[in-house]
Formats: C-alpha cells, structure tokens, sequence
C-alpha cells in the first residue's frame, strides 16, 4: 500500500506538535448523536477547547461486541434518537465548518459501513474531513474489506494491539496501521476494567521496539490522576467511557438531557485534560 | 433411473468419512483456508480474540487428523448420546400426505432431545486437548446450553451459559435443566435481551478470559473455523442418513429437508449428500408472523448480506446496517443470522432456501403428533409443515428424507397458548 499521502496529515501534525511540546495527547471518545444529534454536536464542538487533542467518534452500531455496559448504552441511546451512519457523517460535516485542525477517527463496527459501501464511505470520509479510522471486528485477515480502500483514499488506519497480540502476530497487526497505534491495556470490553501502570510500561516499550508510530493507551482510564498516570508510559491516553457515563448522568428518567449535561461533561473532560498535562 | 443407480455405485466405494473431492466444481470444497465460502463467512472479530481463534484452529486441525479424536468422539456418541439415531420411515404420515416415502432422521432421540449435543460433544472434547477449564455458550431456546452444560457435567468443566432476559423468561424448563447441571446461567440484559446479545455477551466474557476459557458457540456461524467445525461434528447425521438409506432402500434419496434458524442441524444433514446434483435439498427458515409483516427469522428469504458474530452472511437488518431482533414461535429459530456456508449455498442455488409461518408450523407440530405418535420440537414442524406443503410434487416411490432434529417437550407450554389451551 502506498501510505505516502499520510506523512502529513492532521494526525501526524497533531503528534508532532505534542512531541514538539513534550506533551501527551489526550483522545477522547464520545459516541455520534448520544443522547441526541444536537447535543451530541454540541458535546463534540467543544472538545478541542476542553483540552483534547484527537475526537474519536463513536459510529453507533445495535450489537457493539467489544464494548462494555457503558458505550452499549451510549449507542443505544444515540440509536433510539434516530441516529444514522449517515447522521454521523453531517457530524463531521458540522465540526468542520468551525474546525479544521483537531484530528477526528471515527471508531465502530463493520456492518453499516458495509451496508453503506465500503468505497463510498472511506471516499466520504476523505472529503469531509474524517483522518482516521478505527473499525473493531476487521483484524488484519480482512484488510481488503475497508482498510486498504481506506489507506487509497487517504485515511489513517488505527489498529487496537491487545495485550493477547503475541510475538508471532505483532507484525501483521501493525501492517497498514499509521497515524497512531492503540493499545489496549486490558484484555476485555470497553470501560470495565482498570489498567495497572506497571503493565502499561512493560507493554508500551515491548511495542516501541517494532513501531515509530505514536502509541495511546486506552480502556479503563476514568480519572485524572489515572489518566495521569498512564500518559507517563504513553504517547496519549483514551479515555471513552467514563465521558460517555457524564453524558448519562445527566439524563433524566426518560433520556432528555438536563442544562448542565454539555458543560459538565466538557468540566469533566478538563480535568482528565489537567491529568494528562501533568504527565 | 440410470442416473440413481450411477449415483448409488459412486457413492458405494467412497469411504463415508472422506471429503468426495476437493475440485472446485464440488460444494463440499469450503471453506477456503481463510474462512471463506464464497464472499461469505471469514474472520471479523476484535484482535483481543484473533490469537485464539487461530489456536481454535490450529487445535482442530491436529484434532481431525488424529484417529484417538475421533474414536473419543465416536466412544460418546455411541454410549453417551446414543447414536446413531434411527432413520424411521413415517409410513402413516407418508399414506396421509399422499406423496413421497418420508423418512424422519431421528436426531430427538438423542441424549438432551436434539441434534446439538452432537456439537457440544466435539467440542468440548476439543476444549480438554486444549487444556481449557473453564466453558462458555450462549443460548436461546436453551438447547444448546442444555446441550454444553450436559457435557461440562459428564467432562466436570465449569459452564457459563449466557441468554437472554426473554429467553429466560419463556424457557424456564430449560434455564432450571442447566442449573441441575451445574451451570451459571447468567441473564443478558443488553440489547434485546435475546439470542444475538446472549452471542455478543458471551463473545465479551471470551475477551475477557482467553487464557483459560473455550467458547461453544452452538450454530454453524460464527469466525472461522466455527462454521466449519460445528458442520463437521453435525455431519454425522448425514453420513448416517447416507448409510442407513442405503441399507433400506438401497439407493440415495430424492429430497432432504431441515429447518434452519442459525442452519447447525440442516448443514450436519445436507453436507454429505451437496454432490449428488440429483438430490433436491430444501432449508426451511421460520417465517413467523408472515415475511411481509417484518416479524420473522428468515435471514435469505427476508434479509440481505451483512457482518455479525465474526462472519459475513445473510442477516437481518435496517437499510443502516442497525440487526433487527428475530421474530418465530420456535426460539431455536429465532436468531436474525445464518450459517455462512447457507448463504454460499444459496447464492450458489445448490439448496432452495424457503420459509413457513407459526401458523404452518403448529398445524405440522399436531399432525405429527396424530399420526405419528411423535412430538416434534417446533423447529422441525417448520421442516414438516414444508414436507407437507410439497408432498404432492413427489410419487410414492420417491424418497423424502426430513430431520427431525429435536422432541417437543420442551414446546408443549408454548404450544398451548398458541392453541389457546390453558395448562
């Protein structure tokens, strides 16, 4: 594949500005139309000013297999509010017109895209401004299917490694990967279990030694001073569902959200910012 | 009737467990050795899972290339399940539908009541030569977790079985059968609270636990090598049906027919018999309040190709891609997926996939009762109540072979409401 288009591009930029600044890059993940579109627009705008420097938006899907409790509700939320594949692309859209410098990686399952075709949906995503692309249930074996459309038409492909990628399969799963690889500190679903420091020191310097790419550690960072501490050991943290549980606790018994909902997750997502700069 | 004969000499002098051929004209060739049947099938599940899907693999691969595997195998089915399971032929049931001889391949007579514990057995086996201590499965209806949590009894391996909420509801019989076996039966609340969350719940508990634990999955889906394997540990149906035909009436017959809801039963039945192009083969998917209302479980007749559970097929679905919850009287059909491999065959037009209503299935369930004497599960009263539908296509010195893959006992609660009987 020829990946030279992706040597300068608003995730590399992003990374190097960071490394520059001897900084860590915070990435932070909400689902696309949780609890509803115009909620979820105002959420996503104002994340850059909150500190975060790569959005990861969550593409909803009504069986997310890799996910724990939290983002599985998060989606079904954003779902039973009419959210759409096609909804989360006027997301971007609308993010776009005001900003056109935060990277944006879209993450999710297989099936809608493919439903949606998979050409047309990586060419849609170049156009309107999505970088990269994290797509859970397509390992390596199926690189055909969406990761080489996607490395033709100019976005990054983001790989998850888990601490099961072994020796023997390290290669194949970095294969393709650009813009940042994203290790997963547990084995398990999103957001259910806590990443012990130590293991993500062991795990990130086994990985340098077969990639240059930025490496952001993820699943089951919930707070400031984990976040913080994590980041020490990284090139960036992720931080998923903790955010997307903020958006739920302000929600009433019926899902509407409350007035505070979208300042009290941008506080939140603050403080997880103040965490990772004290890295 | 030349062509039967030629038919019958082929077949003859083939060992029953041997692949016929591995030319590409054959619908026995697949998968191909990334998982694919055609377009369909493959390996789509999260990289936390690939490293042990390929052990999976690579265990099942030593596993059928060792005769004390398959002898073990052989042992249990014999003495433990009770095969091989007669193949009975429905003489009452054949004068009153006035058509072909009917037989009924009697897969409910087994241990645990259906063909699934062919499955479980497999793979549990499996599972020991991989040293795992620990099972999980997912369930609907509960036979395939009656069916796994029979084996981790027999073998003294912890179970897990996950299902959902409604499932449970509707299937107490089964959920208390499990625990009498000694397994966890844990409800799943996510999603739809039914078969395909109880299958994303269990897939989330394996991520979480590969080191020690095996996942039998119940259907001929799922990453490769599920489809395949579950179709090889299945296709002891078919190649006993293929002997005891023979032996009966001396030559192979003219139609199979199995219901299908994920396809294990119909695939284990029809496999042996693909390359005999002279053999009409029929799917019967669930069709439950009617195709045209969108309450059903006909992923081909109703639904469109798509990616769920590891592997691509036909599934049911929204235009975005959003899995639409199954509707059927049976709860064995009642999954919004097939077998990849059915997809293929589909595609390919070796088998007619077709569909029958709850109505249809309900009216086949008490005609077998009548004449027959033989409570059906009502998954195999879909197959029946099709076999009714044709019956007159075919003259009596045809032979129709149907699966009767499961009993009823577990359907008779169901039944009565359906029949506005109160117990």
């Amino acid at each position: 594949m020829n990946q030279s288009n992706l040597s300068d591009t608003r995730i590399t930029r992003c990374f190097a500005k960071l490394a520059n600044q001897n900084r860590k890059a915070f990435v932070a993940f909400l689902t696309a139309g949780d609890p509803d579109f115009q909620t979820s627009k105002q959420l996503v705008s104002g994340l850059p000013a909150a500190g975060v420097d790569v959005i990861e938006i969550g593409m909803p899907f009504s069986d997310p297999m890799a996910d724990g409790p939290s983002i599985q509700v998060s989606s079904q939320r954003a779902l039973r509010n009419g959210m759409t594949l096609v909804k989360t692309l006027d997301l971007v859209r609308e993010f776009r017109k005001t900003d056109d410098a935060t990277p944006i990686v879209l993450m999710g399952y297989y099936n809608p895209i493919y439903r949606y075709g998979a050409h047309r949906f990586v060419q849609e995503c170049a156009e309107i401004g999505v970088d990269g692309l994290i797509i859970v249930d397509l390992p390596p074996e199926e690189d055909k299917e969406l990761c080489e459309p996607a490395l033709t038409a100019g976005l990054h492909w983001v790989r998850l490694v888990t601490p099961s990628t072994d020796d023997d399969r390290i290669d194949a799963v970095l294969h393709n990967v650009s813009g940042f690889v994203y290790y997963i500190s547990v084995l398990g679903v999103t957001g259910t279990r806590r990443a012990m420091a130590d293991h993500i020191e062991v795990a990130v310097s086994r990985l340098r030694k077969y990639t240059k790419l930025p490496i952001a550690v993820g699943f089951g960072i919930k707070t400031p001073e984990h976040a913080s501490a994590v980041a020490e050991h990284a090139d960036g943290i992720v931080v998923g569902s903790a955010i997307v549980d903020m958006v739920k606790a302000n929600l009433d018994e019926i899902g509407k959200p409350n007035a505070e909902l979208v300042d009290r997750v941008h506080d939140f997502v603050r403080d997880i910012a103040k965490g990772v700069e004290n890295a | 009737m030349s062509i039967i004969i030629a038919t019958f000499h082929a077949v003859a002098v083939v060992p029953l467990n041997s692949n016929i051929n591995s030319e590409t004209d054959s619908f026995r060739s697949g998968p191909d050795e990334t998982g694919h049947f055609g377009i369909y099938g493959g390996r789509f599940v999260a990289e936390t899972l690939m490293p042990l899907i390929l052990n999976v693999e690579k265990a099942y691969r030593a596993a059928s290339n060792d005769p004390d595997f398959q002898n073990e195998f052989d042992y249990y089915a014999k003495h433990y399940i009770g095969r091989p399971s007669p193949l009975y032929h429905a003489a009452r049931l054949s004068e009153h539908l006035g058509g072909p001889k009917i037989y009924f391949k009697r897969d409910e007579l087994n241990h645990t009541g259906a063909h699934k514990i062919n499955n479980t057995l497999g793979q549990i086996l499996l599972a020991r030569r991989m040293k795992k201590t620990r099972i999980i499965a997912e369930t609907g209806a509960g036979q395939h977790g009656v069916a796994t949590a029979t084996v981790c009894a027999l073998f003294d391996l912890p179970c897990v079985v996950y299902m959902g909420e409604t499932d449970i509801e509707r299937q107490a019989p089964n959920v208390f059968r499990m625990k009498l076996l000694g397994a966890e039966v844990i409800p799943v609340t996510s999603g739809t609270g039914t078969l395909k969350d109880a299958m994303n719940e269990a897939l989330r508990d394996w991520v979480a636990n590969v080191d020690t634990t095996f996942y039998i999955i119940g259907t001929v889906a799922g990453p490769h090598p599920y489809p395949e394997m579950v179709r090889n540990f299945q296709s002891v149906i078919g190649n006993e049906t293929r002997e005891q035909i023979l032996e009966a009436e001396n030559r192979l017959p003219d139609c199979l027919v199995a219901c299908i809801g994920g396809g294990s039963n119909a695939m284990g039945l029809f496999h042996p018999f693909l390359d005999h192009p002279d053999i009409q083969i029929i799917g019967v998917e669930a069709a439950g309040l009617g195709i045209e209302t969108g309450k059903h479980a006909a992923s081909i007749t109703g639904g469109q190709p798509g990616v769920l559970h590891g592997n691509r097929t036909y599934l049911l679905q929204t235009d975005d891609g959003q899995i639409i919850d199954a509707h059927s009287i049976s709860a064995g059909l009642d999954y919004p997926g097939i077998g990849p491999e059915h997809s293929w065959l589909h595609e390919s037009g070796r088998v007619s996939y077709v569909s029958v209503t709850d109505q249809e299935a309900l009216e086949a369930f008490q005609l077998c009762c009548q004449t027959e004497g033989i409570i059906p599960a009502l998954e195999p009263a879909h197959a029946l109540a099709h076999v009714m539908k044709i019956a007159k296509q075919f003259d009596p010195s045809q032979i129709l072979v149907m699966n009767m893959c499961g009993r009823g006992d577990k359907d008779v609660f169901s039944v009565a409401e359906a029949l506005g009987t109160k117990l």
